[in-house]
């Protein structure tokens, strides 16, 4: 491997979150983006056979090195690791909406789910899967929500066009076909 | 079928399934799990058999102090009274008044769909472990503090203007004379078997000298060497010697 791939391999290794190419090119400016590019193929191509308990992830919109799915169970059954905490049902609706509909007010999301959402909202930011983007025109100027990097990274996307299209689901939305009187 | 129980309720007409209060995450969710029991079409809802049955299973999960329940069983009321009310044959302009539940239903349906997905991706990716290790927060030292010396005194002198003048009361020590006041009763008394009060403390006694005398009145007049007398009420006191006591 060229002395940049291996660079790069030493970021990733001592990495606790997915680089982006943009951030693993400033560990030598002067090298270029071209080269940049080059050497991260150059490690993933390294990396593409299976001969190691770690893979080279894209996720997030970067790179990660992470364990395994096979070896899971004896790494958290050892408590190497532990696995994130699951989200709540209700955490997840939210997190499903903002995602959809961001940048979205908490009123919409209130709106959607039938419930209030102050709660869980803060849950997210607190956790840090959501932020406030930007404020609305509306009322009192409204807090808007949208997704975070580590939203993707816990759910192990590559980025939002991961997720499913509306279209794709069986619950296609659209206004109900008007009743026939009677 | 169980009986129901408080731990455990039991929905009347449904069948007997059980539920626990965080199954549900809104009155939604409460309420496509009643349409799906039913098997019914969502988009033509029997709305007073679905109304009957969230009003009775708020109810029985206690969830009837909820304002959001609450909201949903009298949203789902009206719908049902709407509907309940006569419209003419071929009328054009009558809207379902179910529609707009319809609508939430559907998308808050698609929403838990989502949730489904994202619940599925968020453990597959949970079986893939990452570098553990997270720098600790830089603790950055302060910034050296960079300050023309006319604005410190000038910040000096904004700090000093806010400190308010102290309250201070000063004390000053003015010890009663009551041996001196007690030497010149005693020569009073000597001279004269009455006098009065004037006598004692003069025409413009201070405040300590009225004290002092007064202090040593009392003393002389509990050891029995005076008595002293006020004719009637604010009348000038009258001081007169003691006769010996024969007893003492």
């Amino acid at each position: 491997m060229s002395p940049l791939a291996k660079l790069f391999e030493a970021a990733l290794f001592a990495a606790s979150r997915p680089l982006l190419l943009e951030e693993l090119a400033t560990l030598e400016p002067d090298a270029g983006a071209d080269a940049a590019r080059a050497a991260l193929d150059e490690l993933r191509a390294a990396w593409a056979s299976d001969d190691h308990g770690v893979e080279l992830v894209a996720i997030a919109g970067g790179w990660q090195f992470l364990t395994r799915r096979e070896y899971a169970e004896p790494i958290e059954r050892a408590q190497f690791a532990l696995r994130p905490r699951r989200l709540s049902p209700a955490a997840l609706e939210t997190l499903a909406i903002i995602a959809y509909r961001q940048p979205v007010g908490r009123l919409e999301v209130d709106e959607i789910r039938g419930v209030d959402s102050g709660a869980v909202i803060d849950k997210l930011i607190e956790r840090g899967l959501i932020e406030i983007v930007s404020r609305g025109e509306g009322l009192g100027r409204p807090l808007l929500y949208g997704s975070t990097p580590q939203f993707l990274e816990i759910l192990g996307l590559t980025g939002l066009e991961d997720l499913p299209r509306l279209d794709e689901l069986s619950v296609a939305l659209r206004p109900p076909a008007p009743a026939e009187p009677e | 079928m169980t009986a129901p129980s408080p731990i455990n309720p039991v929905l009347p007409d449904q069948g007997g399934f059980v539920v626990e209060l965080e199954q549900f995450s809104g009155p939604l969710d409460l309420l496509l799990h009643l349409i799906r029991e039913d098997e019914v079409d969502i988009t033509d809802l029997p709305i007073a058999k679905i109304a009957d049955q969230f009003l009775a299973a708020i109810n029985e999960l206690g969830l009837n102090q909820a304002a959001d329940y609450l909201e949903m069983a009298a949203r789902l009321l009206r719908i049902k009274a709407q509907l309940l009310l006569p419209r003419r044959l071929g009328e054009d302009e009558w809207e379902d008044p179910r529609s707009e539940l319809v609508r939430r239903l559907l998308e808050y349906q698609q929403i838990r769909e989502l949730v489904g997905w994202l619940h599925q991706a968020a453990t597959r990716r949970a079986e893939q472990f990452g570098r553990a290790y997270a720098p600790p927060a830089p603790e950055l030292p302060p910034a050296p503090l960079e300050i023309e010396l006319n604005d410190l005194l000038a910040a000096a002198e904004r700090v000093i203007a806010l400190i308010p003048e102290p309250m201070l009361h000063r004390v000053v020590p003015r010890p009663l004379d009551v041996e001196g006041a007690t030497a010149r009763i005693h020569a009073l008394l000597a001279d004269r078997a009455e006098f009065g009060w004037s006598d004692v403390v003069g025409a413009k006694p201070t405040v300590v000298e009225v004290l002092s005398a007064f202090i040593s009145l009392l003393e002389l007049a509990k050891r029995g060497t005076l008595r002293l007398e006020q004719p009637e009420p604010f009348s000038p006191m009258v001081i007169q010697r003691e006769p010996p006591r024969e007893a003492v």
